[in-house]
């Protein structure tokens, strides 16, 4: 049986006429399959090979070079919340953030909340230093975020979806 | 002096900035389609090369001579890719110019397509910039609806499709080779050079690699003329024969400890201190500054007595630095202590380098350490040594990397060490005097 499902491999090979090479997919997929079901399993790991004609161990080194893609020992909840801890948040009190948060979701950075509603994450700059310390919410950006507005976001993550 | 006028920064308090109707209402695209109707190729390399123009991604490569390494009469296909990995921590001014205005990017992509005859543009896009692919995407939607994408352009016998690509959180794609790599489905571990992308880049084609503000650049250029652009920033040092000059306008970010962080566009030349007090509003808290970073981590350290440096492609070599970079000062207060802002620095690159190189994978790892301990007032004494000689020798220009990444975990090393010597001697003399708290674990 298949572990991606029709829609998400038609997405897939949606993309394969923007390339010449099929192995430039790759990134393209894992974010599908990644925004899909949360991680990457061994089992699309190697449904993305064959359609994109690559060796199950090209898709696994590209994936885990960049530590953006969590496999399944690791799956990503509902919400993911990066704080970022680079020098201009860091001077605006980032990691202070970053820590409040940890100790609100009781997690530490890369864990997810008992729920599963947001995991919480440290990012190096999130290009938003006019605002620090930023977080993003997924792939959106929140400014100037104290305690205050993380607990609010907090509130509002936790009860999304519900 | 007449308070200057900006130019690519001039639309984005605008309503509706970012569709198409509003940016043709200003005058958009009247570039491109004179060059589509009136001017040859060659012609717009010409003057771009005239304007002087210099990447704005942090080498300050000359814009047009880059293009004109593209081999003659190739076959094709060429490629442009559009680095907008912007990751250099304090820099987000191509955040900016993608949400507020992606026309006025856009328009520079087709038109360095049309110059240096590129069928397929790549804006290779980090990941975390979720408003910038929506933006720029609708963007792109709507110029394909225009003709001002797709096949002939304008009517005309042009061909262009640009795609967004997004990234996946990694720092080193922002490298030309590293994004090429990233971009062909690979990881993004940097390519020795020669090669250089003009003669064999992405899928193994001619390719060029330009900066977002660079592309912004080139749609006033084409639209105004090289003498314009000329009009703005500083001529080159008669005294130095290599200069090429800083010419035209940029987009400084300022953040840490000033009191109104931002980004804003001067003629390049402004000084640190200018940006600080005039368009920071000042340093924080009515405390002074101790130094700055001015052009994004990679580029070293400036101290306050040296904030009179001028932000243009020579000024921060003079003062010590590696090269303008992105032009993002990171300001930080007399407050701080010297030895958690190098920690953050090489925490960065550790986190960073991308593993292919020995020098960088280990260097940036133990710079790290020795540092977390010199914080902790844990230091050895010939920690500061030992600090001084990784930071030395690692990266492109000692030879023994094959990116720039190591020069850039270097740099802020040897300039810190350098200028703020007596705190990290006094730091490893007195020992633990204070309790860090532990911050979150690593995952």
């Amino acid at each position: 049986m298949s572990h991606l499902s029709e829609e998400l491999r038609q997405k897939i090979l949606a993309y394969l006429p923007r390339y010449p090479s099929k192995q430039a997919v790759t990134l393209p997929a894992l974010h599908l399959v990644q925004d899909a079901l949360r991680y990457v399993p061994l089992e699309a790991i190697r449904e993305i090979a064959d359609l994109l004609d690559l060796s199950p161990a090209e898709v696994n080194d590209t994936m885990t070079f960049y530590g953006f893609f969590r496999g399944a020992d690791c799956p990503l909840g509902q919400t993911r919340l990066w704080v970022c801890r680079s020098l201009p948040c860091m001077l605006r009190g980032g990691e202070e953030l970053l820590t409040h948060l940890g100790e609100r979701l009781q997690v530490r950075p890369g864990e997810t909340s008992r729920d599963g509603k947001i995991t919480l994450e440290f990012a190096e700059c999130l290009g938003a230093c006019e605002g620090a310390p930023c977080v993003l919410v997924n792939d959106q950006h929140r400014l100037d975020v104290t305690n205050g507005k993380a607990d609010e976001l907090i509130r509002e993550l936790k009860g999304a979806g519900a | 002096m007449a308070e200057f006028q900006p130019v690519l920064l001039r639309r984005i308090n605008q309503p509706d900035s970012t569709t198409l109707e509003s940016y043709r209402a200003d005058g958009g695209y009247r570039a491109l389609t004179r060059a589509v109707e009136d001017m040859s190729p060659a012609q717009v390399i010409d003057i771009v090369k005239d304007s002087g123009l210099r990447g704005r991604g942090g080498a300050g490569f000359p814009c047009g001579l880059k293009w004109t390494f593209l081999p003659k009469d190739h076959p094709g296909p060429i490629y442009l890719c559009v680095n907008a990995d912007e990751s250099e921590p304090g820099t987000f001014n191509n955040r900016i110019l993608m949400e507020k205005d992606p026309h006025q990017v856009l328009e520079g992509i087709i038109l360095a397509c049309y110059a240096t005859r590129a069928t397929t543009a790549y804006i290779y896009l980090r990941y975390e910039y979720g408003e910038c692919y929506r933006v720029m995407q609708r963007a792109v939607d709507e110029a394909y609806a225009a003709n001002l994408l797709g096949p002939k352009i304008l009517g005309k016998s042009f061909h262009l499709d640009v795609f967004l690509h997004r990234g996946a959180g990694a720092y080193i794609c922002g490298e030309e080779t590293g994004l090429i790599e990233s971009l062909e489905g690979k990881r993004a571990w940097p390519r020795i050079k020669p090669p250089f992308p003009a003669v064999e880049g992405a899928f193994r084609k001619p390719t060029v690699v330009n900066n977002i503000e660079t592309l912004a650049c080139v749609t006033h250029i084409v639209d105004r003329g090289a003498d314009w652009f000329k009009s703005m920033g500083v001529p080159p040092d008669p005294k130095n024969p290599r200069d090429a000059g800083s010419y035209g306008p940029k987009l400084y970010c300022i953040s840490g400890h000033v009191n109104k962080p931002g980004c804003v566009e001067l003629p390049l030349g402004v000084t640190v201190r200018e940006l600080v007090d005039k368009y920071g509003s000042g340093v924080w808290k009515g405390r002074k500054a101790k130094g700055c970073i001015p052009g994004g981590l990679s580029m070293g350290f400036l101290t306050e007595a040296e904030f009179d440096t001028r932000l243009d492609f020579n000024g921060p070599v003079k003062s010590g630095c590696l090269g303008l970079g992105t032009a993002a000062v990171i300001v930080f207060d007399e407050a701080t202590s010297i030895a958690d802002v190098l920690y953050n620095s090489c925490r960065f690159f550790a986190h960073e380098s991308c593993g292919q190189c020995t020098p960088c994978r280990e260097g940036t790892a133990w710079m790290m350490k020795i540092m977390d301990r010199i914080r902790r007032g844990k230091g050895r004494k010939e920690d500061l040594d030992i600090l001084m000689e990784v930071g030395s020798n690692i990266g492109i220009m000692p030879g023994t990397t094959i990116c720039g990444l190591a020069d850039g975990a270097g740099w802020p090393v040897k300039t810190a060490l350098t200028k703020f010597r007596s705190e990290f001697d006094e730091l490893v003399k007195q020992g633990p005097t204070r309790r860090l708290p532990q911050v979150a674990a690593v995952h």
